[in-house]
């Protein structure tokens, strides 16, 4: 089960539209880079039947490194989230879910 | 702070492109479908300096209504989840501290 990477997408993409993989980088770069300046912004970023890109404030808490044992302060940060929409989220879940073919 | 629309998208994009906004819709949504797909295919996404779209695995578990304090089994399946990049946390994160600098010197949390 190989990854897919922006490159699979854009080559994916321009064969089903048939426009060419240029314009379709360009417009994927364009698309990513707007939701990045969005979320900068403090912006959300509503796609439906997809889901919602989104940013929270975390608190400062003392965190610690595993290896070392050593207290490190995590500060107050801002962190992008994306929430899948429940539509999406099903129907992924629903085209993995194995085939109830054999019980046990 | 209203959200951003599919649809303000494909026109910030349009007017940055030159392209027209029925070929932008056509990639965006195109590309939305692509990673759909992808992910129902069990594939995981990632796109370098943005984030992951990944599929975890979830073990068949027990759990409890809170409310009822009824034990019910939830089945193991699976749950795609969003792992922003390195880059674009920081740049969300520094990109926040410059339209809020700190007033006061806020103390860091006490070890």
């Amino acid at each position: 089960m190989s990854n897919a990477t922006k490159h699979d997408l854009i080559v994916g993409v321009s064969k089903s539209t048939g426009l060419t993989q240029a314009d379709t980088k360009i417009v994927v770069e364009e698309l990513l880079e707007t939701i990045a300046k969005n979320l900068e912004s403090g912006k959300n970023i509503e796609i439906r039947g997809f889901g919602t890109f989104y940013t929270r404030i975390r608190k400062p808490r003392p965190a610690r490194n595993p290896k070392t044992g050593e207290v490190v302060p995590l500060h107050k940060r801002v962190v992008p989230l994306f929430k899948y929409s429940n539509e999406f989220k099903g129907s992924i879940s629903d085209a993995l879910q194995p085939k109830p073919a054999s019980p046990q | 702070m209203s959200n951003v629309t599919k649809k303000d998208l494909v026109e910030k994009i349009s007017d940055r492109t030159g392209l027209t906004q029925v070929d932008t819709k056509i990639v965006v949504e195109s590309l939305l479908e692509a990673v759909s797909k992808a992910l129902q295919q069990g594939k995981n996404i990632e796109i370098r300096g943005f984030g992951r779209f990944k599929i975890k695995e979830r073990r068949a578990r027990s759990a409890r209504n809170p409310r009822t304090n009824e034990h019910i089994q939830v089945q193991a399946g699976f749950k795609p989840v969003f792992e922003a990049s390195k880059e674009l946390r920081k740049r969300v994160n520094d990109s926040y501290w410059v339209r809020n600098p700190v007033q006061e010197s806020t103390p860091p949390p006490a070890a």
